[in-house]
């Protein structure tokens, strides 16, 4: 267990730089999760921290020690992968045993761990099969323990639950939450998936383009995004996006409606309000934006609409049980204190 | 493990078990004689091998499959002839090594142009490639001056050196590396296996199939060899099988029948090899391990 402290990392392949100088610290314990798009370069900042590319500048700490120049197996990681990567021609006890081939520990001590890892993750039934005979969910968890058994000082995920089904993954997700708060080692997610990262992470890294766009708890990054892009990617559905203009009182639409801040802004700044579809009520006091229901999606506990406006498709949630129908003109208002502002041109969150 | 034995057992019997027979079509028939034909072919030559060597010389030309007056003479004559062993034994051993290091340096060479990336990779891949298209008829000559140079007339070094290594075994291990996921060799390199270790221990079991075919293609094509021992050997001791059986016979005459039961006598090694390998070919490439 340890800190975790990325400096300036810059990766190039070729003449191409893929992570242009990403600055991180990870805490002891800590579980944080990297979350972006596809070739945003979170596998690849987890694929330098393993030690399976080469840093092209910068340096990586882990428990105070620079591991730049060491090998994968010296870095005191270890790594589960996408694909399980678990050895099929090896029973499940052999799979797990692997990580300690290395070890100089007595033999009996290294089965006491098999046994120990095995009984954490409820497999010691079927420590004497081929991986052939497990169930996808079944695979993950022995991947999991070939990498616990050894106790390294930083566990890394590339992406674990996406090659498994809804349900499953649901239940992974819970399970390896569970076992970071039991082992309470330091692990280092990388997922694509913003739902992974809300519920796991104490604290969430989201990049994009091989820059690093936000870190924070997942309630900073989803209440107080520090730019368009964050508040975009966190939360589903996404974000609305509506342009306007700042003025006295508050912000004009470029629809026309008013919309008053509690913290005025200097007039004359072209700006991007993002609505969270939640936080636009149908029928509001102060109605900001309206249009007719094109389309409606119900989800059961709530409904959500979408809104033909003249700033585009604006998606609010609406009541479950009573929803507007579809070519009814609604009219949506928020409330100003859950209404992020950010700079047009920059995209950078104001105020 | 009973459960799963159990629907083995039923998916068994469901295979087995004759659906509904449904009238054969002329599609159906044409691929059925077609097939049937090209079963004969196979077979002909097969069964004109055992049935001459049944024959007396006398009847060796008379080309009737059932001989006349059936005989095990051969057999007895051969088998009693000590140079047969010594054949026998020389080709057993020739096929054997070659075979191990085949599957042992084709499938390292291949490995390191598959996994790993260094200058000149491709180059080095392309020239391997290239020494295919050439004919072995065209080095006998290069070798011949080679062994003769070397002292390796007449030796079993000098009949094996040329197919210790193949450029076809090399491709072959090459393109089965290739669907070995990265992730595996990763995986090992994180747990702390170096790179002859990681080839050793997870890429080869891997593979396993590719391995089996390869220890079968080296094993026959160095059993049948004949042009290369032939120019290689003088003593009749370092004579392979098909060398040996073809000098069966004198300057007036080939002994066909005797020619004939020595080859019947020399496919039961191969046979052997087939059936020992064929089972890791049959069973294909698992993948288990990974996410399909």
């Amino acid at each position: 267990m340890a800190d975790l402290i990325l400096r300036d990392l810059v990766k190039t392949f070729d003449k191409t730089e893929v992570l242009h100088g990403i600055n991180l610290d990870v805490r002891d314990g800590e579980f944080v999760v990297f979350v972006g798009p596809s070739g945003c370069g979170k596998s690849t900042t987890l694929r330098l921290i393993a030690g399976l590319e080469e840093v092209s500048s910068g340096s990586i700490e882990i428990a105070g020690r620079v591991v730049n120049n060491l090998e994968p197996k010296e870095r005191d990681i270890a790594m589960v992968f996408q694909n399980y990567a678990i050895y099929p021609h090896m029973t499940v006890r052999r799979n797990i045993g692997f990580g300690l081939r290395s070890s100089r520990a007595p033999k009996a001590e290294k089965e006491r761990r098999i046994e120990e890892v095995a009984a954490l993750l409820g497999m010691t039934d079927l420590l004497n099969r081929k991986p052939a005979q497990l169930s996808g969910g079944q695979r993950q968890r022995v991947a999991i323990g070939r990498a616990m058994v050894r106790d390294p000082a930083v566990f890394l995920f590339d992406e674990p639950l996406s090659n498994l089904d809804a349900q499953l993954r649901t239940q992974m997700r819970l399970e390896i939450k569970k076992l970071h708060q039991r082992v309470g080692s330091t692990i280092v997610f990388v997922t694509h998936d913003q739902v992974e990262a809300m519920t796991m992470a104490d604290r969430i890294v989201i990049m994009k383009d091989g820059h690093i766009m936000q870190v924070g708890t997942p309630s900073e990054v989803y209440h107080k995004p520090a730019n368009t892009f964050v508040a975009q990617f966190i939360g589903a559905p996404s974000m609305n996006m509506i342009g306007g203009e700042t003025a006295e009182g508050g912000i004009r639409l470029d629809t026309g409606g008013m919309l008053s801040l509690p913290q005025p802004l200097p007039p004359g700044r072209k700006v991007t309000l993002g609505l969270r579809p939640e936080d636009l009520m149908p029928d509001h006091a102060q109605p900001l934006i309206e249009g007719p229901v094109a389309v409606r999606e119900p989800l059961g506990h709530e409904t959500l609409i979408y809104v033909s406006t003249p700033s585009g498709e604006i998606i609010a949630k609406a009541d479950g049980r009573v929803p507007p129908e579809v070519g009814e003109t609604v009219q949506l208002g928020a409330l100003p204190e859950n209404v992020h502002v950010f700079d047009a041109a920059t995209g950078e969150a104001l105020g | 493990m009973a459960a799963t034995d159990e629907i083995r057992a039923t998916s068994d019997s469901l295979l087995t078990t004759e659906g509904p027979r449904r009238p054969a079509n002329a599609g159906q028939l044409t691929r059925w004689t077609l097939l049937f034909l090209g079963g004969v072919l196979m077979v002909m030559p097969i069964a004109y091998m055992i049935s001459t060597s049944l024959k007396w010389p006398h009847e060796v030309y008379n080309l009737k499959l059932i001989p006349e007056e059936p005989t095990i003479e051969n057999y007895t004559y051969v088998l009693e002839d000590g140079r047969f062993y010594w054949w026998f034994v020389n080709s057993l051993i020739i096929a054997t090594i070659t075979t191990l290091s085949n599957v042992f340096f084709d499938s390292l060479v291949g490995y390191t142009l598959c996994k790993f990336r260094f200058p000149g990779r491709y180059i080095v891949f392309i020239a391997i490639l290239s020494t295919l298209m050439i004919p072995t008829e065209m080095l006998v000559i290069p070798w011949y001056l080679m062994s003769q140079q070397f002292g390796w007339l007449d030796t079993y070094w000098g009949i094996m050196f040329p197919g210790l290594m193949t450029a076809f075994g090399t491709f072959l291990m090459k393109q089965f590396f290739e669907t070995v996921p990265d992730d595996f060799i990763e995986a090992a390199r994180i747990d702390g296996l170096n790179e002859l270790q990681i080839w050793w221990t997870v890429a080869m079991p891997l593979v396993r199939p590719a391995l089996a075919a390869l220890a079968i293609f080296v094993f026959l094509g160095n059993w049948t060899a004949f042009i290369w021992p032939l120019i290689v050997t003088n003593s009749v001791e370092m004579y392979t099988l098909p060398v040996g059986l073809s000098s069966f016979g004198d300057e007036a005459d080939v002994a066909w029948e005797l020619i004939m039961t020595g080859a019947a006598i020399s496919t039961l090694p191969t046979l052997v090899v087939f059936l020992i390998f064929q089972r890791f070919i049959i069973r294909g490439v698992v993948m288990a391990g990974l996410k399909g």
